[in-house]
């Protein structure tokens, strides 16, 4: 039976964590290798590393990131942000990342997520939606972070998205980002309602119930948290025991 | 003993590079290359494949005498050979990915996709799935029955000899995710990418 994932993200900035983990046996606490080596002896199914880097100067040190990570860890690496062109993916990819999370990118020009996993092949091509309650049962993309409405039904983006090739969804409530009161559950149950392609769940997670609705209300096929692990408030294994007890099947 | 890993363009096999030179440290010369000279002298090859059929079989196929050496290594010779994704689904007759596609015909069989049960299952089947081992192989020396590995695919190879099968997993039905056949080996998951236990199936493979 396949199992569901817990993805720890870690937000890099400048080579840096920015919301790092406070582990008393890290030398170095704001080091994504040490860190994404934590979480992957610590059971994590997959480790995601969100480049939130703003200048192109310093786009060179994710590469660098992924290249030492890669080296250690043997699980799947996802890479987001600021990804825009094909040499952005195969630099991302050449590097060690076994998939690439595109987002403003699939939103301006519609043919890259095609050409992308026309060239690369749809399990490393991830588009991530960042989505923002518009009315009730309506959602809308947004881009730059959350910033920019662009207009754009967000069920309409995830059919599309499938239609051309995407291997996965990433969706993020902008809602619910950084509240840690749960997933956007409404949101998360109309996207993998309207799509066959697997569904990553994030945004909002304070607490390990939050992963449980995820799965069980929203229909997630994976479950993705940033700050609940990173201030070491639950482990990875926490999580997974937490989600055992509660029949949730896990990798353990 | 020298291990070949065979880059003939088939998409990113970085992830296959890392865990093999990992295993490998201390005890195998590792090369990572298309030249036939080298592949001919080789002592075992590794043969990934990501993306589709299609482009995995036209790859194989545009680099002159490529797909002759493999033949000649595997099969006239029988030295061992590790397909991996599209790497193991390459071994069938046919496959059905993007248009109808001659494989190598090395395991008779065909590569369609997996019967997603009218969107009760979802495409690509991607995580972490048990594999239910179903022969002996030398390949799963002391890994355990039910472990965990990494899949990612949406089509499925269906051998017609079962005999050749040596572990399924379970979704929508029983996939076939692993094969062998003499020294002929070939994983539907993704042992780079699966943890300790993908990391113990390559060094038995390396230690054949």
């Amino acid at each position: 039976m396949l199992k569901n994932r817990i993805i720890p993200c870690l937000d890099v900035k400048n080579g840096r964590v920015v919301k790092g983990i406070n582990f008393v046996e890290l030398k170095d606490a704001g080091d994504p290798v040490e860190q994404a080596k934590i979480y992957s002896e610590g059971g994590a199914d997959e480790i995601c590393f969100l480049d939130i880097t703003a200048s192109n100067e310093n786009r060179e040190t994710i590469i660098d990131i992924v290249r030492k990570t890669a080296k250690e860890c043997f699980v799947p690496l996802t890479v987001g942000g600021g990804v825009r062109t094909i040499q952005n993916i195969t630099d991302l990819l050449l590097a060690g990342a076994d998939k690439v999370s595109i987002n403003t990118a699939a939103v301006k020009n519609v043919d890259f997520v095609k050409d992308a996993s026309k060239k690369f092949g749809s399990q490393c091509i991830v588009v991530a939606i960042d989505a923002k309650k518009v009315l009730e049962g309506k959602w809308e993309v947004f881009t730059h972070g959350g910033r920019n409405k662009t207009g754009i039904d967000a069920v309409e983006f995830t059919k599309q998205a499938e239609a051309n090739g995407a291997g996965e969804i990433l969706l993020t409530s902008m809602d619910k980002d950084g509240t840690k009161s749960g997933y956007d559950v409404d949101l998360l149950k109309t996207i993998t309602e309207s799509t066959n392609i697997p569904v990553i769940a994030s945004g909002g997670v304070g607490t390990l119930d939050h992963l449980y609705d995820g799965i069980v209300k929203g229909g997630a096929s994976a479950v993705l948290a940033a700050s609940i692990f990173h201030y070491g408030e639950y482990k990875i294994k926490d999580a997974k025991e937490y989600l055992n007890s509660k029949n949730v099947s896990v990798r353990l | 003993m020298n291990v070949t890993i065979v880059d003939y363009q088939s998409g990113n096999i970085s992830s296959v590079i890392n865990s093999f030179t990992e295993v490998a440290k201390g005890k195998v010369k590792l090369e990572v290359t298309s030249d036939i000279e080298k592949i001919k002298s080789s002592d075992k090859i590794v043969l990934p494949g990501q993306g589709s059929f299609k482009s995995c079989v036209d790859s194989l196929n545009s680099i002159n005498g490529l797909v002759d050496t493999l033949k000649e290594f595997a099969i006239t010779k029988e030295k061992p050979l590790l397909g991996i994704c599209v790497g193991l689904q390459m071994f069938a007759d046919i496959g059905y990915e993007e248009a109808e596609t001659k494989g190598l015909g090395w395991i008779p069989g065909k590569v369609s996709k997996i019967d997603n049960q009218n969107g009760k299952f979802k495409l690509p089947h991607i995580g972490w799935n048990e594999i239910e081992i179903q022969k002996e192989s030398k390949i799963f020396k002391d890994v355990k029955n039910k472990s965990h590995m990494y899949f990612v695919h949406s089509y499925e190879f269906i051998p017609e000899d079962k005999s050749v099968i040596s572990a399924t997993t379970d979704y929508s039905s029983k996939i076939v995710c692993s094969v062998e056949r003499n020294n002929l080996f070939g994983t539907q998951f993704h042992p780079e990418k699966s943890d300790k236990n993908g990391l113990k199936i390559i060094d038995n493979f390396i230690n054949i």
